[in-house]
């Protein structure tokens, strides 16, 4: 058994192999533990949180922070969420994140076509009007801040978003610059071969 | 709204008040809360491991001008002491220390192109003498700076100041 790492988009999630030594559940602190939400009957942890448990001060709010982002109530759609995640993970490269949130889109848009086209096409795919506009600001914004621009918002605006749903979105691009930077970094997306 | 918001990422975009947009803010105060609960977390941690508060605050002054955002990076630089650490706010700069160096290298990296990183640039890091632990928090440090900077600007587009 060998690990292929995995070089092309997908939304078949792989596993993910850690660069550095995750945490051993058996030497955790109580602060690890409790960041880890680690119970006597929970004890299944990935190798990804226990790799970010190295630095648990920020486990602790980064959770939180990323549910309100994705999950909260009002505003974006969370398929849209999907796609501005997505955006990010499509430019920053993180074939993890970018499986996870292709998946996640395609169950609540019960739709796997935006994705098949992201990814056989890339940024040029032909979408629809209003996830064009999204994938373009969210793609943007991923780039640099400054990549992002204010005809990406008019076209945001056109297409029918509101203040709250653009704001929205800027949260799921931006949040995901974040987490594409631990898991394109800090691991590798693998699959067990024989 | 009965108390004002706390969050160093609206006071730089700073939404009209009554503006449709500082209510939309308003409705997702969590979030900006939560944010700024995370900066504390990756600037001034209880603890801070082998990336004293100093480094912190070098490190995100530099990689805010890394992303052409002057005014957070005064914000950050403001929050360094040691000389040679404010010396490396600057991109352009090395330092002295290989320890630092290699951490230089690595944010710059992650700044401007994470997509281009592979083992081997962690591997870098671990050679320079970096534990695993640091290598998480300075991987945190610039992933929470990535994400903050990006809310700015976009904020800033969506309250239509200018750049």
């Amino acid at each position: 058994m060998t690990d292929e790492i995995i070089r092309r988009f997908t939304r078949n999630v792989p596993e993910w192999r850690p660069r550095v030594v995750p945490v051993k559940l058996t030497d955790a602190t109580q602060d690890q533990l409790d960041a880890l939400q680690v119970t006597p009957s929970n004890t299944k942890v990935s190798d990804y949180v226990l790799v970010l448990a190295h630095d648990v001060e920020t486990l602790k709010v980064r959770s939180p922070l990323f549910n309100a982002i994705m999950y909260g109530k009002g505003g974006l759609s969370r398929a849209e969420r999907e796609l501005g995640a997505l955006a990010a993970s499509i430019v920053n490269h993180c074939i993890y994140c970018a499986a996870v949130h292709a998946d996640r889109h395609a169950q609540l848009s019960k739709d796997k076509t935006v994705t098949d086209k992201l990814f056989a096409m890339g940024e040029n795919a032909d979408l629809g009007p209003r996830d064009r506009a999204i994938l373009t600001f969210g793609m943007n914004l991923a780039r640099t801040p400054h990549s992002a621009s204010a005809a990406d918002v008019e076209a945001l605006r056109a297409a029918g978003l509101d203040d709250g749903e653009i704001l929205d979105l800027i949260l799921s691009s931006a949040l995901f610059g974040w987490a594409n930077r631990l898991m394109h970094i800090l691991g590798d997306p693998v699959r067990k071969t024989s | 709204m009965t108390d004002t918001l706390q969050s160093s990422v609206i006071a730089s975009v700073r939404p009209r008040p009554g503006s449709a947009l500082a209510a939309e803010v308003e409705n997702r105060r969590d979030i900006f809360e939560k944010t700024e609960a995370a900066e504390v977390a990756v600037l001034t941690p209880v603890d801070p491991g082998g990336l004293s508060h100093d480094l912190r605050h070098a490190l995100a002054a530099r990689i805010a001008a890394l992303h052409a955002e002057p005014e957070q990076a005064s914000r950050y630089a403001a929050g360094v002491t040691d000389a040679a650490l404010l010396a490396v706010t600057d991109p352009g700069s090395a330092a002295d220390d290989p320890r630092v160096q290699a951490m230089l290298a690595f944010t710059d990296a992650v700044s401007t192109h994470p997509r281009d990183i592979v083992a081997a640039d962690v591997a870098a890091l671990q050679s320079a003498g970096i534990s695993d632990a640091d290598i998480v928090r300075l991987a945190e440090l610039n992933a929470f700076l990535a994400y903050q900077l990006r809310v700015i600007a976009g904020l800033r587009l969506l309250a239509g100041v200018p750049q």
